[in-house]
């Protein structure tokens, strides 16, 4: 064990810091959810992209015949860690670069791939991922957007139907869109994905004004949408099994982030409690440490991972408890707090919360993350289904042709 | 970057494995636990002695392998899947550590050897009331190099040779070093919760003690010494608490109830999964805590402390819900349950319970926060 870098792993780090300390922004926001961005930190956003990808910093692990670095796992990783000391802006390539381009480099055409690889990885195209609907959240099998074949013999496909919680889609020029084509088969096999231009009129989107305030997902309504069969991303029918690459792209993204157990203590500290300070409370302090392992034990997690992939080894499943742990925290993190502040935890003027209402905020968001990207309930059938290999629950709609499942309706 | 063990250590650990697989599976242990004569399996203790683990860490000027605390760990990791019933704990990480905390060259010469070659059993006798380990707690008196108080439970007095006892000396607490064979020493069998791992009430009426590092130290000693028990023992947590998510998983697979296996059931899934996510934490904080016991770093005290917390949620969880998920079969004697159940409890309070060492990060914590 040695957390010090190796000669070359120590090379990259100093090049890196190096080009960052020239080139990356030392004031600023920083980044916040994906689709929160304005026009404003939309316009950094790009422009920090480009200037990454123009100096061999974006997408460092793709391939250079896609306009990637061609490097490894461990130098993104380096690089990350050096990144995450600036205030860069926010990320609205995560999903495009993160998900839809991948899925296009692995099932798409070659047509596809010369068009879109190169300006996804500069930043000029943002894309989004249009998974989602209001019939099934969890379900992303059971689509009901239908895609059939135009009549005119041109083989073009018309789609009808709704997407929800579409991050970004507002600003998105291109999404990846899974829809039914075959509702007379079981589920899994009568999908087909296709990629679809947003800003084709057929497509409109509409934000969901979020609980926390914010608008950072959409409903995506499309309305005899025409696409070419040319957009199809793998073979018709194979629409789950391309999806399948998507999301398991989503899975290696390891979620987790700060606990604020520091920001809680110097709260407490400035608190009353009727026994005293708040930071000798005895149940604070028992939280603050159960809070600290959890977190101190993803941040190592990671860097368990990180050896592995700089070892050029396939990391282990321990990746996919990230989210899991950070959301359900970040929410007791922030009631914790909230009962420290006591009747001024119904605060959110941040000129009277302490320290700028950061509780109320992550109060207000924590449920959404518990959501997002696959509900806590989700995340532990993926654990217990590939990690532990428990049997699926039984499922009444498998092998019954779609449009048989019964919807409650 | 590098955090994982290295290939030899993992070796190790596979043949530490192996081994016990073969010489101590779980009808050793019931063998213990069903004879309330026996407090250990002294076969199995000389053949891991023959081993050289006890000598692991032991440099080999003093007749040990003299290789490292990570050697250690793994080691630590595999006693805790298999439940050894042995006093490897006491022995290794409570005597053979203070003795290379705080032994003198002729203290470490006499017993480091013998330790090594599986000659002599430790106990570290510390508390004497229920609560944590405060300075208060500590009323034995050293006088004229002989102790006189009571020390109780000491996990593995039974069977010991030599103890580290925490006594006063001149009004202030130190460590010492007593050779339990010698005058003014008696043993009392305790009923316990984990009979694979038994306690004694040790009486001591002036018995010879010798010291251990400097006068009026011992409660700085002694908190030395927990830290580093504390990171062995979380991979003993760890290995106990992998081993009983199999049991629960192997278990979920092949139980059918309402005509399927229990563990297509949400109810048992998210269990499980609840299980692997808490065993996970508790891996990557105790590797954090080996890191920082083989370097020495200046990070120890709160590595300690999160590898001990993490580790004891992670046990306790594992066991209780290991046996809840077997349901009536699990509450017998005749299921291995219980044995989990026993031991989470014994190695989550060995070294003091994880309340004391939430307060112990917290303070780390604060201090931290402050430079």
């Amino acid at each position: 064990m040695d957390f010090n870098d190796t000669a070359e792993e120590a090379a990259y780090r100093a090049q890196a810091r190096a080009w960052l300390g020239a080139n990356a922004p030392k004031r600023g926001a920083g980044g916040g959810m994906i689709g929160d961005e304005d026009a404003g930190g939309l316009k950094a956003a790009k422009a920090w992209q480009a200037k990454k990808a123009a100096a061999g910093y974006a997408c460092i692990t793709w391939p250079k015949e896609w306009g990637g670095v061609g490097g490894a796992n461990w130098q993104a990783q380096v690089f990350g860690q050096e990144e995450a000391n600036y205030p860069t802006p926010g990320n609205p390539f995560q999903i495009g670069l993160g998900m839809c381009v991948p899925t296009i480099m692995t099932a798409g055409n070659d047509v596809d791939k010369q068009r879109f690889v190169g300006p996804a990885l500069r930043g000029e195209e943002i894309w989004c991922q249009l998974f989602s609907e209001p019939s099934g959240g969890s379900d992303v099998a059971g689509s009901r957007t239908r895609a059939v074949r135009a009549d005119d013999g041109s083989g073009d496909w018309i789609i009808n139907g709704q997407k929800v919680w579409t991050s970004g889609a507002q600003y998105s020029d291109y999404g990846i869109l899974i829809t039914r084509t075959d509702p007379a088969v079981p589920k899994h096999k009568g999908l087909t994905m296709f990629w679809v231009d947003m800003k084709d009129p057929a497509i409109e989107v509409r934000p969901i004004h979020q609980m926390s305030g914010a608008s950072g997902f959409n409903e995506v309504y499309f309305t005899d949408l025409r696409v070419k069969d040319s957009q199809r991303v793998g073979p018709v029918g194979e629409g789950w099994r391309v999806s399948l690459v998507t999301l398991m792209n989503e899975r290696n993204a390891i979620g987790g982030g700060a606990s604020y157990h520091r920001q809680v203590m110097d709260l407490a500290a400035s608190v009353a409690t009727l026994a005293g300070s708040g930071i000798k409370d005895a149940a604070l302090r028992e939280k603050v440490a159960d809070w600290y392992v959890q977190a101190e034990g993803l941040r190592l997690t990671r860097l368990r991972t990180q050896t592995a992939l700089s070892r050029g080894q396939t990391p282990g499943p321990e990746a996919s408890i990230g989210k899991l742990v950070t959301a359900p925290l970040m929410q007791d993190v922030a009631n914790t707090a909230l009962e420290l502040e006591d009747q001024f935890g119904i605060i959110r003027d941040p000129e009277y919360a302490p320290l700028s209402a950061l509780f109320q905020a992550t109060l207000m968001s924590a449920p959404g993350m518990r959501i997002a990207g696959g509900t806590d309930e989700i995340m532990r059938n993926i654990i217990a289904e590939r990690v532990l290999g428990l049997p699926q629950d039984v499922r009444v709609d498998k092998d019954v042709a779609f449009k048989d499942i019964p919807t409650g309706r | 970057m590098n955090f994982d063990f290295s290939d030899d250590q993992k070796f190790l650990k596979g043949e530490a494995r192996k081994f016990l697989e073969g010489r101590c599976p779980i009808a050793k242990v019931r063998a213990v636990l069903d004879d309330a004569a026996r407090f250990h399996d002294a076969d199995l203790w000389r053949e891991v002695a023959a081993q050289g683990w006890l000598g692991t860490a032991i440099p080999e000027a003093f007749g040990g392998l003299g290789l490292g605390h990570l050697e250690l760990c793994v080691i630590a990791e595999e006693l805790g899947r298999a439940l050894a019933p042995i006093p490897f704990a006491s022995t290794v990480y409570f005597l053979a550590e203070a003795l290379l905390l705080a032994g003198s060259e002729a203290q470490k010469q006499a017993w480091l050897p013998r330790i090594a070659a599986g000659e002599a059993i430790g106990c570290f006798a510390s508390v004497e009331r229920p609560g944590a380990l405060t300075e208060a707690q500590v009323q034995a008196q050293v006088t004229g190099g002989k102790l006189t108080g009571t020390k109780l439970p000491v996990t593995d007095g039974e069977i010991a040779d030599v103890a580290v006892v925490l006594a006063r000396e001149g009004g202030r607490p130190g460590l010492f070093l007593v050779d339990l064979s010698g005058e003014g020493v008696a043993r009392e069998t305790l009923e316990t919760l984990d009979p694979t791992r038994g306690a004694a009430k040790l009486t001591f009426a002036g018995a010879p003690a010798e010291r251990l590092g400097e006068p009026g130290e011992g409660m700085a000693l002694a908190e030395a010494l927990l830290e580093r028990a504390a990171v062995l023992l979380a991979f003993e947590q760890v290995g106990g608490a992998d081993r009983a998510l199999e049991m629960a998983k192997d278990y979920a697979m092949h139980r059918y109830a309402f005509g399927r296996p229990i563990g297509s059931y949400q109810a048992i899934k998210h269990k499980l999964a609840d299980m692997y996510v808490k065993n996970e934490l508790a891996r990557s904080n105790a590797y954090y805590g080996a890191w920082a016991l083989e370097t020495g770093a200046s990070e120890l005290p709160l590595a300690a402390a999160s590898a001990r917390v993490a580790a004891c949620e992670a046990s306790w969880y594992a066991a209780k819900e290991n046996l809840q998920t077997h349901g009536g079969i699990g509450f017998t004697w005749q299921m291995d349950c219980h044995l989990f159940y026993r031991r989470a409890q014994q190695l989550g309070l060995v070294a003091g319970a994880a309340k004391a060492w939430k307060e112990r990060l917290v303070t780390q914590l604060e201090r931290r926060n402050a430079a």
